[in-house]
């Protein structure tokens, strides 16, 4: 850790020299400007031809927007193909995740497969064994559903105070595009469940060949195999040529690169539902089959990333979800909890969806503790983190949704912080 | 009911197949999709369970493990099981779990043999995976559940001595019990107003200091 730590260091050196540089350029309105593009002044781009159609033929984000990109925490992992990347949460809006910013783990890189040899076999407890291509699954019946995607993982740095100073970070597994595929309980009628079949073996066709036990109550309720995100064919990093869709339940199970579904009458405990993905309390004990993800929010703007630039008027910009359902409700507080008043959710609600929220206030300089609050359908309203720690203790790395602080400072800079 | 009006149903019945289907008619087949042949599902079916189905024949003793974990193995978990860097430490953190510093290895976590069988044997070792024949297999696993003194140093796994494996934190483990035992979490009327006494700052990610640098200027400063 200690060269990350050099490396954080001089990150945080150059984070406070350009804050105060740009604290003194500001008074002059327009430091960042060329003033030969400003009027009365013509600019380049209104005399002289740009670039034609098709220069581009997949398009791409301006190159002013070049810092707009996942990131990695390179001391977390031994290495980056057993790894995360993190969503610029604190750069986005709305709640669609466009494909090329959603994180990314993986546990042994990205596979490539070639669509003509992909192939998805469902056997077990059948009454027949079949194998489909990918255009086998393009023809039948498809559905189109929006759903976040949250890593149980996410803001498990988080739970012995505040570590990450950045959203991006703290909260960045978490991604939310509209998915299209066909339902697995349809898939499953193909094939004919027996009736002892009580679970799923759902498994990767990477080189970790991931494998996890899927109840078949879920697989009957509202579980996808996706092949499209956002209309287009899922990223290699998302699975592609198809990954299982699993609303509301943690990242891991979402299984990418499927290549085999096999029914049994009980779970595997595979690797990845023991050693990992449980979650360790206080007494040594662990809880297992922890799958759902339990309502919460972040501020993505101000945030450590994304700091405040005026006075005055404010946008308070976050993301809500709950894996149990729609949420209903964001609350912000200013003070760090003490105070709390309803934000207003902009865009679609959907069921096991991040919903967008924003709150409008006036800053004077005053120093904030920002936090938001969400609550979701069934009631279950988003903890303080020392309410959740008081429970769970603090060793138990998965499912933390404690609320989150951040401190504004005079000075414009975003903190994050724990607060008592 | 008499005879013609219990006949007229049975007609109705026979007569209109939309009326006669209920919730129990078979769900539509699509005639998409081919029958996957024994040869290809045990090309793929790789999978094993804490009770042992799906466990390959064959069989290794902790002695060819041995060998084999030193040249497989040990430059990722450490000559001991014990890691070199950060990679997954496999032996050793009896007793740390319900400590400040819990170490998560096969010997203080893993609850069944076959979460570690099923898992090297399609995921190890790390690179090269789907590499190791089964006798491998056997061998490697108990050779890493020797260096965790959960059997001796002439122990040979195989199907039959399956069950013989006791993993010292098999019942370490229980069902997600949140919905109980964090009730108090689903609260219809959360506090609104002074909901706390003041706050204060505990604790600040910039003096822990572990974020990387990301390189984008920070268009930050209160004008």
């Amino acid at each position: 850790m200690t060269d990350s730590n050099d490396e954080a260091r001089t990150s945080r050196r150059r984070f406070l020299a350009g804050a105060a540089g740009l604290a003194a350029a500001g008074a002059t309105g327009s430091a960042l400007a060329n003033d030969k593009n400003l009027p009365p002044n013509v600019a380049d781009w209104s005399k002289h031809l740009g670039e034609g159609v098709a220069v581009r033929p997949y398009g791409h984000p301006s190159k002013f927007e070049k810092d707009v990109i996942r990131r990695d925490v390179q001391w977390l992992t031994a290495s980056r193909e057993s790894s995360v990347s993190f969503t610029p949460l604190h750069e986005l809006d709305g709640i669609i995740t466009p494909n090329g910013l959603c994180f990314e783990r993986h546990h042994a890189g990205i596979a490539e497969i070639d669509p003509n040899d992909y192939r998805l076999i469902i056997h077990g407890l059948v009454d027949k064994p079949l194998i489909f291509t990918l255009d086998d699954l393009k023809r039948l019946p498809r559905v189109n559903r929006i759903y976040f995607l949250e890593c149980a993982a996410n803001t498990g740095m988080e739970w012995r105070g505040a570590q990450l100073n950045g959203c991006q970070y703290t909260h960045g597994m978490i991604h939310t595009v509209q998915y299209t595929g066909v339902p697995l309980k349809l898939l499953l009628e193909q094939a004919g469940v027996k009736p002892a079949g009580k679970w799923l073996l759902v498994e990767g066709g990477d080189a970790s060949g991931l494998n996890r036990s899927l109840p078949l109550a879920k697989a009957l309720d509202d579980c996808m195999i996706a092949y499209r995100q956002n209309g287009e064919m899922l990223r290699p990093e998302q699975g592609y040529p198809v990954r299982l869709v699993v609303p509301g339940w943690q990242g891991n199970i979402w299984v990418k690169w499927l290549r085999r579904i096999e029914v049994g009458d009980q779970p595997w405990y595979s690797r990845e539902e023991t050693s990992k993905y449980t979650d360790l309390m206080e007494n040594g004990k662990a809880r297992k089959f922890t799958f759902v993800m339990d309502a919460k929010s972040v501020i993505t703007s101000p945030s450590p990333q994304m700091p405040v630039k005026h006075k005055g008027f404010q946008v308070i910009s976050g993301l809500a979800w709950s894996g149990r359902g729609k949420v209903t409700r964001v609350d912000v507080s200013l003070d760090g909890g003490r105070n709390w008043r309803a934000a207003r959710l902009d865009g679609p609600v959907l069921d096991k969806c991040c919903v967008r929220f924003y709150a409008e206030a006036e800053w004077n300089g005053e120093p904030w503790l920002l936090q938001s609050r969400a609550m979701d359908e069934t009631g279950y309203v988003q903890p303080s983190k020392d309410d959740l720690r008081k429970i769970r203790g603090v060793n138990s790395i998965y499912h933390n949704n404690g609320i989150q602080t951040w401190a504004l400072k005079a000075s414009g800079e975003v903190e994050n912080v724990e607060v008592g | 009911m008499s005879r013609s009006v219990s006949l007229f149903v049975m007609v109705l019945m026979l007569a209109s197949p939309a009326l006669a289907q209920d919730k129990k008619s078979p769900p539509r087949q699509y005639g998409i999709g081919q029958v996957a042949t024994p040869e290809q599902i045990a090309g793929w079916d790789i999978d094993v369970r804490p009770d042992g189905l799906g466990l390959p024949p064959g069989k290794g003793s902790v002695k060819d493990g041995e060998k084999l974990y030193v040249e497989r193995c040990a430059a990722c978990h450490g000559e001991f099981g014990e890691s070199a860097g950060r990679w997954p430490q496999l032996a050793q953190g009896k007793g740390t779990l319900a400590s400040h510093d819990p170490v998560k290895t096969v010997g203080s976590y893993f609850p069944y043999v076959s979460s570690v069988f099923d898992y090297v044997r399609r995921a190890m070792p790390f690179g090269d995976a789907q590499s190791l024949k089964d006798n491998e297999l056997y061998a490697v696993t108990a050779y890493v559940l020797n260096l965790n003194d959960i059997v001796d140093d002439k122990f040979v796994l195989s199907k039959e001595t399956w069950s013989q494996v006791k993993m010292p934190n098999r019942d370490g483990f229980y069902d997600d019990d949140r919905e109980t035992s964090e009730k108090a979490f689903w609260n219809s009327k959360p506090c609104m107003k002074d909901c706390r006494p003041p706050v204060k700052i505990t604790g600040h990610a910039a003096v822990i200091d572990v974020t990387p640098e990301d390189k984008t200027p920070r268009k930050g400063g209160v004008d």
